[in-house]
């Protein structure tokens, strides 16, 4: 089953580009004819010249990240994106969601669609819609959520998973907050699942884990790249435990979102570390769930400076009141896990520590709220590597924060007119406003 | 790409257009070794062949500047005639007069206004056609003289009115106190009143911080400490290795002014990692529709002969760019209030650098509440001539209101005895009325400012879901 990746804005172009030579690297690794092959069915078709072109749509308003992706995605030989695969304009959407939505969506409305449907077309079965955007800027957050609309419409019954990228706090751009509250009030009723990481989360990644003097953004997105392919590449799940899952996104959708309410998904990978010291390392599974499920508990996001302190209230043998109250007042509740484990050994992993009830909502039932998927082939030069896809309160306090600068700024009403010029009005301001802090309200009172 | 035109307008205006031709030829060339026709090129430059057509990809022909140039005497239109610049113009593009405004706004925008709008227009829409996706325009000009200061302002109403959508950027060059003329203040409040009105963003710059600059550097290449040797001439001041050969003596101040244009558009002109569009910055900068002063600071403003810049020095150029020495127009910001702050780097400057700077100064500069991390930034990869990086801060900051007031106090020290008036009303179109009106205009919008740094009242509590 094929999986048609949608690339939108500068972020959304810059990762996916990242994401296809991730996926590239790792197919073409030793021993693992059968993975290529469901790797390359689900994100490449093959043309004639036996040359191989991502299932991907370009989209963005101003033609230079897209130029930059193309020609860099054919010198590299291995695979390239498809000849009219792409959609760009002369000039960009300027860091206004106004623009990008009631703009720019709907005047190019037919010829992304018509982009789409080609590459939809290509595929023997859909596995489903992947797209790639940031939250922060005018084209990917704007046109994103139009185009996301658009394809709801289109296709009712595709699943379509929103890969979004949260800005870093102390600002991108200024009005970036307003562009986020905007984009995902919007994107909740459209998309069936929003898979979230943060650039201040992964920039730490890269100073702290992997020891990169000077981070540059294409550091970053390499990070996220590797965490994305590391959920997509194939794997065996409990649905089909023999040959490799071929409907991972459904799976993925099924498994986590049990209600629509809550749709937020958080990744977390270990290990990351630089190459150099990758050499010298050496896993065991034992360990690598230990951190996982410390990091889960305590919604940290990368293997350095995990809070131990916190811990599950069943795990609670003795001690006061007081003393209980503060060790999980951190506890980050779960609604559902799904746990990636690729590389040697896979087998004698023991993920019981994730199946502790205390770790969930008492409302679902043990068996829809943690699944393993497992794969033998070692991910992209790793040798053991564990991910973990959760639908939890861990992102409940940067969203808050978003919607706290954002309604800050809209307290005084600042930059408004700029929205309004293009056909916003206070009223759809207020309306995201309202469907955030319902969300918000929803994941706190888990 | 999208294109930009260059509308300069006045002496002032056209002596800094000037410089900003020779040095985006000079940037171009530097980038562009093979001599193609890129798309960064033709963000200002048309490709002409020999019939006069318009001439897409491939070899250079013949370049002609996206420019209007307007003055109301010869001198200085001549002189661009017959200098080596002249090949960038053709004819057409130039519209004079004879006898210039007498440094008398009323002059400027009511009689040669009405007397050459159609010609301008013409002109205008003539360099708009030749645009796939005309994004900007740039209008440079001076708001202490007649023409500059009046017809510019027309203009910038006549842009407003015949293409709404397309962004309007003007550089003014202030007058400082000393400044020779006279009738000034009557000049700069006037034009204010426009630029208030119908500018997108306004780089204010002035004379005195231009001239501090300029000696600085010529101080510091001239003594030369022992531990730093600058490089002559590869500096922001110098036109070295432009076409024109000639050094003028407002020269190195204009160069500095070509070179915040640059450099303003340098991320929409060649690729980075963070690209910002020119309509961004209006976007992320003007919070309110009539505050849209941007302080322009510019770094580093010599080159350094050593090769390998040590980090130290990357940060010593973000501290730079927030330090008085290096704004282009004198005010204190660090003592008022920051609404937005924009960062442009070019050249080889990471994200880390860039996240540890801002992190570095956050707690030095302060910021609106509502607006803590106003932060905006842009990274290019191509660094400027000369220059292994360089970093333009733009700050939207109250602290401008202080350069207006200064401006309407020497306005209402002539204002009230009614000095040099009979000028301005001796012209058909001018009436005391405009000049009450523009009074109002500038202390309304030094009020708006003044308002913003006043404690805000509480602001309003969270919307909360009932359970």
């Amino acid at each position: 089953m094929s999986v048609v990746s949608l690339q939108l804005g500068q972020c959304g172009n810059q990762i996916g580009h990242e994401l296809f030579n991730v996926i590239s690297d790792d197919s073409n690794g030793p021993n693992r004819k059968k993975y290529k092959q469901c790797s390359d069915e689900r994100f490449f078709y093959e043309r004639s010249t036996g040359e191989l072109v991502a299932r991907s749509v370009l989209v963005d308003m101003e033609p230079k990240v897209i130029s930059q992706a193309i020609a860099k995605a054919s010198k590299s030989g291995r695979w390239r994106y498809g000849d009219k695969a792409h959609f760009s304009q002369k000039q960009g959407s300027g860091n206004n969601w106004a623009n990008g939505f009631c703009v720019h969506g709907p005047r190019h409305e037919e010829a992304v669609e018509d982009l789409v449907r080609m590459e939809m077309e290509r595929c023997d079965r859909l596995a489903g819609i992947f797209t790639m955007m940031s939250v922060a800027g005018g084209t990917g957050s704007g046109v994103g959520t139009y185009i996301t609309q658009c394809l709801r419409d289109l296709y009712p019954n595709s699943f379509i998973l929103n890969q979004v990228t949260w800005p870093y706090g102390a600002g991108e751009v200024i009005v970036q907050n307003y562009n986020s509250v905007l984009t995902l009030s919007n994107l909740y009723q459209l998309s069936d699942a929003i898979l979230v990481h943060e650039n201040d989360t992964v920039h730490k990644i890269c100073s702290q884990l992997m020891n990169i003097k000077h981070i540059s953004i294409s550091d970053v997105n390499k990070v996220i790249a590797h965490q994305l392919a590391s959920v997509l590449q194939p794997a065996y799940t409990a649905d089909s435990p023999c040959h490799y899952s071929t409907n991972p996104i459904g799976e993925l959708l099924t498994s986590l979102v049990c209600h629509p309410e809550y749709k937020l998904l958080s990744l977390c990978n270990i290990p990351q570390m630089s190459s150099t010291s990758l050499a010298y390392s050496v896993f065991n599974w034992p360990g690598l769930l230990k951190h996982l499920r410390q990091m889960l508990i305590a919604s940290a996001r990368m293997e350095e400076g995990i809070d131990w302190t916190v811990s599950a209230p069943s795990e609670v043998t003795s001690g006061g009141e007081s003393a209980t109250n503060s060790r999980h007042k951190n506890f980050n509740l779960s609604l559902a896990n799904i746990l990636i484990l690729r590389g040697k050994d896979v087998s004698t992993a023991v993920t019981d520590g994730f199946k502790d009830p205390a770790l969930y909502v008492p409302w679902l039932k043990t068996e829809n709220i943690f699944s393993t998927w497992t794969s033998p082939v070692a991910f992209n030069g790793y040798e053991k590597s564990a991910t973990l896809v959760s639908n939890s309160q861990s992102l409940l306090k940067p969203l808050d924060n978003i919607v706290r600068k954002a309604w800050n700024m809209f307290a005084s009403r600042a930059y408004v007119h700029q929205y309004i010029k293009f056909g916003i009005s206070e009223e759809d301001f207020l309306d995201s406003f309202t469907a955030l802090e319902q969300i918000i309200s929803s994941y706190t009172h888990l | 790409m999208t294109q930009s035109i260059v509308v300069q307008v006045g002496q002032c205006g056209n002596q800094v257009g000037c410089r900003f031709w020779d040095l985006a030829l000079r940037e171009h060339a530097h980038v562009n070794q093979m001599g193609i026709y890129d798309e960064a090129l033709s963000s200002f430059f048309r490709n002409v062949d020999q019939r006069g057509a318009d001439s897409t990809g491939g070899k250079i022909n013949t370049l002609k500047a996206r420019a209007v140039l307007v003055d109301m005497e010869e001198g200085v239109l001549g002189e661009i005639l017959q200098g080596p610049l002249r090949s960038l113009f053709s004819g057409t593009q130039l519209i004079s007069d004879v006898s210039g405004s007498g440094n008398n706004w009323a002059v400027g925008y009511h009689t040669y206004g009405l007397a050459y709008r159609e010609q301008i227009v013409d002109q205008v829409r003539k360099a708009a056609e030749h645009c796939d996706c005309l994004q900007c325009f740039f209008l440079i000009h001076s708001m202490g003289g007649g023409t500059g200061s009046g017809l510019g302002t027309f203009v910038l109403k006549l842009l407003e009115d015949e293409f709404p959508e397309v962004c309007r950027i003007v550089t003014s060059v202030y007058p400082t106190a000393e400044d020779d003329v006279i009738t000034s203040p009557y000049n700069s409040v006037l034009a204010m009143k426009e630029l208030t009105e119908h500018a997108d963003c306004v780089l204010p710059v002035d004379n005195q911080s231009l001239v501090d600059i300029v000696g600085k550097i010529q101080h510091m290449s001239n003594t030369g400490k022992p531990s730093c040797t600058i490089k002559k001439d590869c500096t922001i001041i110098s036109g070295r290795g432009g076409v024109v050969k000639v050094e003028k003596p407002f020269d190195a101040m204009n160069n500095i002014v070509a070179n915040l244009l640059l450099n303003i558009t340098s991320s929409a002109r060649f690729e980075g990692s963070l690209n910002m569009d020119l309509n961004e910055i209006a976007m992320n900068l003007v919070p309110f529709p009539r505050l849209h002063y941007l302080l322009p600071s510019l770094t580093p403003l010599y080159t350094l002969a050593d090769v390998n810049i040590p980090t130290r020095r990357l940060d010593q150029m973000f501290s730079d760019a927030f330090s008085k020495e290096h704004q282009l127009i004198r005010a204190d910001p660090k003592h008022n209030l920051y609404l937005a702050c924009a960062l442009m780097l070019r050249g080889n400057v990471q994200l880390s650098d860039l996240r540890r700077n801002i992190e570095r100064l956050k707690p030095t500069l302060p910021f609106v509440p509502w607006n803590q991390e106003g932060w905006k930034t842009s990274l290019c990869s191509v660094p400027p001539v000369c220059h292994s990086h360089s970093l333009l801060a733009l700050a939207n900051n109250t602290c401008v209101k202080s350069t207006f007031f200064e401006l309407r106090e020497r306005f209402l020290k002539l204002y009230r005895r009614k000095a040099h008036l009979h000028h301005y009303l001796a012209v058909d179109g001018m009436e005391l009325a405009g000049f009450s009106e523009a009074l109002s205009s500038i202390s309304a919008l030094i009020e708006e400012y003044t308002h913003l740094e006043s404690p805000l009242m509480p602001s309003a509590p969270r919307l909360t879901i009932a359970t």
